[in-house]
């Protein structure tokens, strides 16, 4: 019988404890990928982040750190500077990178540091049960936002790519989706880039995945998967942002 | 200094003296000196923000740092240098952070994640005054913070508190390798007055075998061992109660060997005065002129501050019919002076604080009026 | 000499830091103990900057100077501020192009030195405090001669290195003063 599909020998055998229905375990399963078919594992260390992903550090085989809340691009850098020929990845929540983690995100991007990130957002504060997040789009029901998110007092929803894309010391900026198995393929040709582009010392390279949350949206999963093509998508346009590194596109 | 050089192997020759000092030593800035120290101590990892008294700390390491192939990274902030001390720990190497009071509160966050993962590494507090943004000038205002609460959760770190220069760059050495040792951060709790002032110091050569392996390091696995995980956290309470617990035992071989005091004229004191860092140098001052006196007063001066030289107080409290803590601070280091005493002889404070320097004179009239002004 | 402190005053600017520094250097060539302990501010250019330094045979207490033996003043604001701290039986060396007062003080030695105006009248601008140091030299021998040509020669930085001489310079002014 001819195998059409096995989990990555970069994934442990550990059992995931995402929600059913979570794309966690998708872009997982793209980066274990990536690391699998580049052949890095064995020099490649992750910083897990605090959030859903928090404990990611026992589903990649690969050396793993875990960071503080947001501060998963200061532990990256330490990690290079002393590792100078490892590969670091880091892999965030909209929660971690884009609020209480921003300056972290900002500034190793501004600094050109060469790491590869892997920021998943799904608009929403999964793991401490459905609060407003940077990304949660206007109107947006949450636990914290009740009547939905009010511009006029809690702001707009920050788009990181477009943000990140002005800085010179970003080599690569992508935004991708997992809606859907053609926006998959896409998401894991950018995520492979990615890795890529550090192994080549590209520098700052940035994957942001639009991703479902269908616990906490109040939704089945194919409904959320509906929500974020109708809602996330036209807000946060998919595509190439910034690419200095001579590749396609 | 002795009791300081006996703990660094490598430092000197069997007698604890070094010879020839004339020779090497340099006038230099405390701040300086500690940078340097570490880089000696094959530190090549500095991640720093600047802030006033410490701020040479980072100009030092800027310009030495690229000479050598070490890092030099000025952070976006004291949470995101702390942070990458954390990544670079992970990794192996010797890495620091220095920052003064404000910035250390900014770091307790990670300084409690790096506590939590058991990774060594180095922290300098240059002490200015506080609360809040307080002053620029020396202060020992920290003393708490450093020694119970430099974050959230049960665990300790170690905190070095040099008086000299010259033992500024001592237990810079001792700190590296006690947090390699015991796999936990080390502090050096120094002031403004020591990060500014300049006194002649040596850089002793370190053998070069003292660093220690890390099979635990997180430096990619080459397909040659499982995978390593630096982490902190343990949803299961009983797994997280065993860590710490762990950690509490190592703790406690920490307090049996590692304490360290000076003693100065204790045996036969009747008042024991307990100060340290930049603060024992005027008390001890206070101490000469009152025995010149004919006042028999002594000095302990605590050079480990966690963990506390406990005995040596219990030991002075069997002789001695009083004690005062002298701190640039409104009392802290005091509660562990009478947990020590234990309530068998009276515990008296005198401190200056908001960046103010006690005077000996200060400190002399303490001691006459406990002491009654006689012998 | 048991132990001498020295207290030096003035506008940041005047190398009042710079003067501590070759004061303790000449002191550590010696073979003594000393100590340098600068004020610090947010003051960089024209505030006030003063510096306490030691030179001693035993290890060093206080490094912070509140009782000078020796008081350096260049301006009239640390002049003032200070004066009254010279330990009895002291000394007080004082630029007077800067400080037209004379303290009536008779427990303390005053030398007064127009150093601002001898520096300038001699080419070597900016060297006022090196002067006031050769006075100090002559009037309180704290270090031999060699010690303190060799403290300068520490002192200056490479990239300056070719201050070197003015600084010998007016030192040997200062002494002859």
């Amino acid at each position: 019988m001819a195998i059409v599909f096995q989990k990555p020998k970069t994934l442990t055998d550990a059992t995931l404890h995402y929600c059913p229905g979570c794309t966690h375990g998708i872009i997982h399963t793209l980066v274990a990928q990536a690391i699998e078919e580049l052949g890095i594992e064995g020099k490649t260390i992750g910083v897990a982040p605090v959030g859903c992903a928090v404990m990611a550090y026992n589903y990649f085989t690969c050396d793993m750190v875990e960071a503080a809340h947001g501060r998963a691009p200061a532990v990256a850098t330490g990690l290079k500077r002393a590792l100078p020929d490892n590969i670091v990845f880091t892999y965030q929540g909209d929660g971690d990178l884009a609020a209480i983690g921003t300056a972290e995100t900002v500034h190793s991007a501004t600094r050109g540091e060469n790491i590869t990130v892997i920021f998943v957002n799904n608009a929403i504060y999964g793991m401490t049960g459905g609060q407003m997040a940077p990304t949660s789009l206007p109107g947006q029901i949450t636990q914290t936002t009740p009547y939905g998110r009010d511009t006029a007092t809690a702001g707009y929803p920050v788009r990181i790519c477009e943000m990140l894309s002005t800085l010179d010391g970003v080599a690569y900026a992508e935004r991708v989706s997992v809606d859907s198995v053609p926006n998959i393929r896409k998401a894991r040709a950018a995520i492979k880039k990615a890795f890529e582009n550090q192994v080549n010392k590209k520098g700052f390279s940035i994957v942001e995945v639009l991703s479902s949350c269908p616990t906490n949206w109040g939704l089945t999963p194919v409904e959320a998967l509906d929500w974020l093509r109708e809602n996330m998508i036209p807000y946060y346009p998919l595509g190439v942002y910034k690419d200095k590194t001579g590749g396609d596109k | 200094m002795r009791h300081v050089r006996d703990h660094v192997p490598g430092l000197c020759n069997s007698s604890g003296k070094v010879v020839n000092i004339l020779a090497e030593r340099v006038l230099m800035k405390g701040n300086e000196a500690l940078a340097e120290a570490a880089i000696k101590s094959g530190c090549r990892h500095f991640f720093g923000y600047p802030i006033t008294p410490q701020t040479e700390v980072a100009a030092y390491m800027a310009k030495r740092m690229p000479k050598i192939g070490g890092t030099y990274l000025q952070a976006e902030s004291e949470i995101a240098a702390i942070n990458m001390v954390l990544g670079a720990a992970s990794a192996g190497v010797r890495a620091m952070t220095s920052s003064s009071s404000p910035g250390i509160s900014l770091k307790t966050e990670g300084i409690s994640y790096i506590a939590g993962s058991d990774l060594p590494c180095l922290i300098i507090n240059v002490q200015r005054g506080g609360p809040g943004l307080g002053g620029i000038q020396p202060s020992q205002a920290d003393y708490w913070q450093a020694t119970r609460a430099t974050g959230h959760g049960d665990f300790h770190i170690l905190v070095f508190a040099p008086s000299t220069i010259q033992e500024m760059v001592d237990l810079v050495y001792t700190a590296y390798d006690k947090a390699d040792e015991y796999r936990m951060p080390a502090m050096i709790l120094a002031d403004g007055m020591l990060g500014q002032m300049m006194e002649p110091v040596e850089f002793p050569e370190r053998e070069a075998d003292h660093l220690i392996e890390k099979p635990w390091a997180t430096t990619g696995h080459q397909n040659k061992r499982p995978h390593n995980i630096v982490n902190s956290l343990y949803l299961d309470p009983n797994e997280l109660e065993q860590k710490v617990r762990e950690r509490f035992q190592r703790y406690e071989i920490i307090k049996e060997k590692e304490p360290m005091a000076e003693e100065y004229l204790v045996e036969d004191a009747q008042i024991v005065l307990v100060s340290f860092g930049a603060t024992s140098r005027i008390v001890k001052s206070a101490v000469n002129t009152a025995r010149s006196m004919g006042i028999k007063a002594g000095m302990i001066r605590p050079i480990t501050l966690w963990p506390f030289p406990e005995k040596v107080i219990q030991k002075a409290a069997e002789t001695a019919s009083s004690f005062l803590s002298v701190e640039m601070n409104m009392g802290q280091m005091v509660d562990d002076v009478r947990l020590a005493v234990n309530g068998k002889k009276p515990v008296y404070f005198f401190g200056r604080t908001g960046g103010i320097i006690p005077s000996p004179a200060e400190v002399l009239a303490q001691i006459q009026k406990i002491m009654g002004g006689a012998k | 000499m048991a132990l001498t402190n020295f207290l030096l005053a003035g506008f940041g600017g005047q190398g009042i830091l710079f003067s501590g520094k070759v004061i303790a250097y000449s002191g550590l060539m010696d073979g003594k103990e000393v100590s340098w302990l600068p004020s610090y501010g947010p003051e960089m250019r024209g505030g006030t900057a003063n510096c306490s330094v030691c030179i001693s045979d035993e290890p060093i207490g206080s490094p912070l100077v509140l009782t000078p033996d020796i008081l350096m003043a260049m301006n009239l604001q640390s002049y003032d501020k200070f004066i009254h701290s010279v330990a009895p039986g002291g000394m007080a060396i004082i630029d007077s192009t800067l400080i037209d007062k004379k303290t009536d003080r008779t427990d303390i030695t005053a030398v007064y030195v127009p150093a601002t105006a001898l520096a300038s009248d001699h080419d070597l601008q900016g060297l006022a405090n090196i002067i006031l140091i050769g006075t100090m030299l002559k009037h309180a021998p704290f270090a031999d001669f060699e010690a303190v040509e060799k403290a300068i020669q520490k002192c200056v930085p490479p990239r300056k290195s070719h201050l070197i001489e003015a600084n010998l310079r007016a030192i040997k002014l200062g002494m002859e003063y």
